[in-house]
C-alpha cells in the first residue's frame, strides 16, 4: 500500500475524531484519543466500524488494547489494509 | 497519575454527572415486601426496575425447595463443579434445562455472566473470530476478550451490516462464532433471529443466542426467542441466566452439540469458581417448572407490557421499537433522565437510570421492567405518573 493511502487514513481519522471530541485540542498523530480527546470507548468502537466500512477491512476491536494515539490507530488500519 | 488517583478522577467524573450525591446507582433497598414493592429510605416504592419478569421471587414452591435443600445439604458446596461441587441437584438441573430446550446437553454455571464467559471462551480462542451485536451485554464482550479471539461488531440488529462483515471475513467464517441476544436489555428489542439464522447457514458459522431476558418471557413454554420464532433447532448454543425470570442466581448453556461437554474441562469460568449453593439450585429447579407451565403468568406479563408501552408511547415518550417487559424511555441528556428518574422516585416508583456510555448512541435511558405480578392498577399508576411528568423534562 502506498504512502498516499496512509495519508488518507490519517486524514480520515483526524477528521472523524475532531467531530467526536468536545475538546478544542489540535489533533496530531501523537494525540492520545482517550486522555486528550476524551473519546469514550463506545464512540471509539463505532469509529472502528466506520473505518472498516470506508476501507473494506475487518478491524478486531481487541487489537485496540495497545492503541492510544492517532498514529497508532492509523498504523493498525494501514497494516490491516495492506495485508488484505 | 497513580492507581488510586485514577480512581479519584473516575469518581469525580461520575459526581459531575450525578450531582448532590444522588444514589441512582446501587440504591439501598431497606426492606423487600413482595415481587413489586420495597422500602427505599422511608418510602414504600413500586418496583419497576427489577428483572423479576414472572414475579416469582416469593413463589412458595421455590421458597420451600430452597429451605429443604439448606436443611438437607447445607448452605454452600464449598467447591468447584470440577471437584466436590457437582451435587445431585446440579446434575438434575442440567438435565432439566436440556429437556426444557429439547437438547442433548446442558451445563450449569455459577452466574449468567460466567455462563457467557465460560461458553464463549470455551468455544473460540486466539485466531478464531466472534461476530457480535454492537449492543451486546458486558458479559458477552468480556467473554470475547477472555477468549483471545478477534472481536468484530456489527451494527445493532442490522442484518445488512452483519452480512457485510461476514463477507469481509472470507475463509475465516469457518471459525467464526456469531452472538446475539433474544431480548436486548437496553431498549428491550428482539434480535431478527430468522435473518441471523439465514446468514449463519449461508456462511456456515456457529450461532450462540443469549436468552437472558427472553427466558420465561417469549414462546408458549417460555424458552425464549427460539420458541417464539420456531428456530430452536437452528441455534447452536443457548445461554441464559437464573437471575431474571427464574429469580435466583446462576446461568446455563444448552446445545445439541456433544462438544459442549468439553467445556467442563477447559472453561475457567466453569472450573475456577464454586458451584451454586444447594438452595439456589433447588429454587431454580422449582422455578423452571413454574416457568415452563407459566403461560398464564406470561399472559399477565404481556398485558402489563402492552398497557404500559402504549400509554408511554401515546404520551409522547420515545421508546425502544418492540413492546416487551423492558420499556425504555430514551432521553437526549443525562440531566433529563436524572430528573425524570428522581421525580418518579418522589412518586414512589423505582426504575433504572442508564447514562452514557452504557446507553446506546450517547442517549440516556429511564428504563422500566414490567413483571407478571404487577397489578393493572399499579401499571396504570406508573403510566399516569410518567404522563404527568412528561412536560417537566
Ligand atoms: C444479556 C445478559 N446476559 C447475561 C447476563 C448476566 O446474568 P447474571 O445476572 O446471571 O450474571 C445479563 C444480566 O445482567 C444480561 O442482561
Amino acid at each position: 500500500m502506498t504512502e498516499s493511502n496512509y495519508d488518507e487514513i490519517m486524514q480520515l481519522l483526524c477528521d472523524r475524531l475532531s467531530g467526536l471530541t468536545n475538546s478544542d485540542a489540535q489533533i496530531t498523530p501523537e494525540t492520545n484519543m482517550i486522555s486528550q480527546l476524551s473519546i469514550d470507548s463506545i464512540k471509539l468502537l463505532n469509529l472502528i466500524m466506520e473505518i472498516e466500512d470506508t476501507f473494506d477491512v475487518s478491524i478486531p476491536i481487541n487489537a485496540l488494547t495497545d492503541i492510544h494515539t492517532v498514529r497508532e490507530l492509523a498504523d493498525l488500519v494501514h497494516k490491516i489494509k495492506s495485508a488484505s | 497519575m497513580n492507581l488510586l488517583e485514577k480512581l479519584d478522577a473516575a469518581a469525580a467524573a461520575r459526581k459531575s454527572l450525578l450531582p448532590n450525591g444522588v444514589g441512582a446507582f446501587g440504591i439501598p433497598i431497606e426492606e423487600i415486601y413482595s415481587a413489586t414493592e420495597a422500602r427505599i429510605g422511608d418510602r414504600r416504592v413500586l418496583l419497576l426496575g427489577t428483572n423479576n419478569y414472572l414475579g416469582l421471587t416469593f413463589a412458595p414452591e421455590c421458597i420451600r425447595a430452597a429451605h429443604e435443600a439448606i436443611d438437607k445439604e447445607g448452605t454452600g458446596t464449598t467447591g468447584s463443579r470440577m471437584a466436590n461441587g457437582s451435587y445431585f441437584g446440579h446434575r438434575a438441573l442440567e438435565r432439566e434445562f436440556a429437556e426444557f430446550y429439547q437438547c442433548g446437553f446442558g451445563i450449569v454455571f455459577t452466574t449468567g455472566y460466567q455462563a457467557n464467559l465460560g461458553t464463549i471462551s470455551g468455544l473460540v480462542g486466539p485466531g478464531d473470530t466472534v461476530l457480535i451485536d454492537g449492543d451486546s451485554h458486558a458479559s458477552i464482550y468480556d467473554g470475547c476478550i477472555l477468549s483471545g479471539a478477534d472481536i468484530i461488531r456489527f451494527k445493532h440488529n442490522d442484518m445488512v451490516d452483519m452480512e457485510k462483515r461476514l463477507r469481509r471475513l472470507g475463509d475465516r467464517v469457518e471459525t467464526t462464532l456469531i452472538i446475539a441476544e433474544g431480548i436486548y436489555s437496553m431498549l428491550g428489542d428482539q434480535a431478527p433471529l430468522a435473518e441471523i439464522v439465514k446468514l449463519k447457514n449461508a456462511y456456515n458459522c456457529i450461532l450462540l443466542l443469549d436468552e437472558a431476558h427472553s427466558l420465561g418471557v417469549l414462546g408458549e413454554t417460555g424458552q425464549g426467542l427460539v420458541e417464539k420464532t420456531g428456530l430452536l433447532k437452528e441455534v447452536d448454543f443457548i445461554t441464559g441466566t437464573f437471575s431474571k425470570s427464574l429469580c435466583s442466581i446462576g446461568g446455563f448453556c444448552v446445545s445439541n452439540h456433544p462438544q459442549l461437554e468439553q467445556l467442563r474441562y477447559i472453561s475457567h469460568p466453569y472450573i475456577f469458581t464454586a458451584s451454586p449453593s444447594p438452595a439456589t439450585i433447588a429454587s431454580t429447579r422449582a422455578a423452571l417448572v413454574l416457568l415452563s407451565k407459566g403461560s398464564d403468568l406470561r399472559m399477565q406479563l404481556w398485558n402489563n407490557c402492552t398497557q404500559l408501552y402504549s400509554q408511554l408511547k401515546e404520551t409522547g415518550y420515545l421508546l425502544g421499537p418492540d413492546p416487551g417487559p423492558v420499556i425504555a424511555a430514551i432521553l437526549d441528556t443525562p440531566q433529563q433522565a436524572l430528573q425524570l428518574w428522581q421525580s418518579l422516585l418522589e412518586h414512589n416508583i423505582y426504575v433504572n437510570l442508564i447514562l452514557p456510555p452504557a446507553a446506546p448512541e450517547g442517549k440516556s435511558l429511564v428504563r422500566c421492567s414490567v413483571n407478571a405480578a404487577h397489578t393493572p392498577e399499579q401499571i396504570k399508576y406508573v403510566g399516569d405518573t410518567f404522563s404527568k411528568l412528561y412536560n417537566t423534562i
